[in-house]
């Protein structure tokens, strides 16, 4: 399967969870507390395509499937989708743009102001994911790009903090995140180095009787 | 099942009361489970009958009182009140029930006798949610003497006329209704009378963020949660938000029991 007939079906299925959503709400779906039920969803949303962004990479160099890298980019700008229905949802349906309350929330309520601070810092990334920017950046979109490593930390650390007492679900999301940034860290490189260092020190410092 | 004689009392709030629906599909009980769907999923499993409240501590005549014993001998009345959640969403709860005092009284409490402690049924083949250690089980809460004996202070075996769906704690939970929701214990086994303050657990779990008064309290914000405000339940999703009263609207008749007391330090 190309590359050309794979796009089109990646971007659908990352609508899917939008289309459900729209159901829930349009057959009263949504329980009780709607705005609450919107605000989890979107929010499972975006961790979860946060996830499956940051596992493409480790998935192409265990596969050796290069084209896999065709996908990340809109897999991201998906999961920053996700993002802004969860902010909007929080702004509108939550705060009812009262800016007072959102100051207070997002200075006095950890896990708000670290919500908060990853959605900010998905927005330049959103923004230079097109190839004219990538053009322009040249090395430095590498380096600016590496902020979505924070901002996987930061989402699941929001998750983390917002729930109450069973962080079982949260716990997940935090291994699954250790995992794959874990398999970023160039292991044998590091040990490698580690014992080189460590023959040398014994070496230059030899024990005297 | 219907209860019979339910009287009307002069206590409940004339608000429109939230439907049966939302009352027992929304519901933090995580004996049935830590998603607020999950109590009403796994309500099938709680056997409500028999039942068996032990009474004791500080008292003259401890004892154990059963359900059926509980329903014909305390007048029951249908107890209309305002429910506020420490997580900042409310509801109106048509309870059926009758004073804590009235129980009380039964088990003659001794001058010893400061607190009443409660604990919830401990059994994690009726309660799976109590097979992950989640919370220090069985649950417990507590309150001072004079709180437990105030007239707005019930026990609640039913809901709109009915006995008390599982969700909601069947058989028999406590009602305060100026204090926080998880004040309200589900299920209860155990009443005791204590000379020292009880454990509640999750005073104990998060002594920070959850106080052993809970008093309803707009102008002390939980840690995670402003108290300013909340949204009732039912109004729909593109309602604003409500002002919290201090005591959850109920001060008129309760904020004498704190005369004097530091609420933003007994929070």
């Amino acid at each position: 399967m190309s590359v050309r007939y794979g796009k089109p079906l990646v971007f659908l299925l990352c609508l899917v969870p939008l289309g459900v959503l729209i159901g829930r709400g349009a057959s009263g779906a949504l329980g009780p507390n709607p705005v609450e039920a919107i605000t989890h969803f979107t929010g499972d949303w975006t961790l979860r395509l946060l996830l499956v962004t940051l596992a493409v990479t480790p998935l192409r160099r265990l596969t050796g499937q290069a084209w896999l890298v065709r996908f990340r980019r809109m897999l991201g700008l998906f999961a920053f989708f996700y993002a802004v229905l969860h902010f909007t949802t929080y702004l509108w349906l939550d705060r009812f743009f009262d800016l007072g309350t959102i100051a207070e929330d997002v200075l006095k309520r950890p896990y708000i102001t670290i919500g908060f601070a990853a959605f900010v810092l998905m927005v330049p990334l959103a923004i230079t994911s097109t190839q004219g920017w990538i053009r322009r950046l040249g090395r430095r979109w590498k380096t600016l790009h590496r902020a979505v490593y924070a901002i996987g930390v930061l989402g699941v650390l929001h998750y983390l903090w917002l729930v109450k007492a069973d962080l079982l679900e949260p716990a997940i999301y935090a291994i699954i995140l250790a995992v794959l940034l874990g398999l970023r860290v160039p292991w044998a490189d590091l040990s490698a180095r580690l014992r080189s260092a460590m023959r040398r020190r014994s070496w230059m410092a030899p024990e005297r009787r | 099942d219907t209860i019979p004689n339910v009287r009307p009392s002069p206590f409940s709030t004339d608000e429109p009361p939230t439907s049966l629906e939302d009352i027992t599909s929304y519901n933090n009980f995580y004996e049935l489970g830590t998603d607020k769907t999950d109590p009403k999923a796994n309500a099938r499993f709680l056997k409500p009958r028999p039942w068996t409240v032990t009474v004791d501590g500080e008292c003259a005549a401890p004892g154990e009182i059963g359900i059926k014993d509980i329903l014909s001998s305390f007048t029951q009345e249908e107890r209309i009140y305002r429910l506020r959640c420490v997580e900042a969403w409310a509801m109106v709860v048509p309870w059926v029930g009758f004073p804590l005092g009235d129980l009380i009284k039964r088990f003659e409490p001794t001058s010893k006798a400061k607190y009443v402690a409660f604990e919830t049924l401990y059994d994690p083949e009726q309660m799976p949610g109590q097979k992950r250690r989640v919370l220090d089980w069985p649950y417990r809460e507590g309150l001072r003497m004079d709180e437990a004996m105030h007239p707005l202070t019930i026990l609640s075996t039913g809901l709109y006329g009915e006995l008390l769906p599982n969700q909601n704690g069947a058989p028999l939970r406590l009602v305060v209704p100026w204090k926080y929701g998880f004040k309200s214990i589900k299920s209860i086994v155990r009443i005791s009378f204590t000379e020292k303050e009880p454990p509640a657990t999750w005073t104990r779990m998060q002594a920070n963020e959850y106080g052993f008064y809970a008093n309803v309290n707009p102008a002390v914000d939980h840690p995670r949660w402003s108290q300013k405000t909340h949204r009732m339940i039912g109004d729909g999703w593109l309602a604003k938000k409500r002002e919290t009263l201090p005591f959850n609207g109920y001060g008129d008749q309760v904020a004498e029991l704190y005369a004097g007391m530091d609420l933003k330090r007994f929070f």
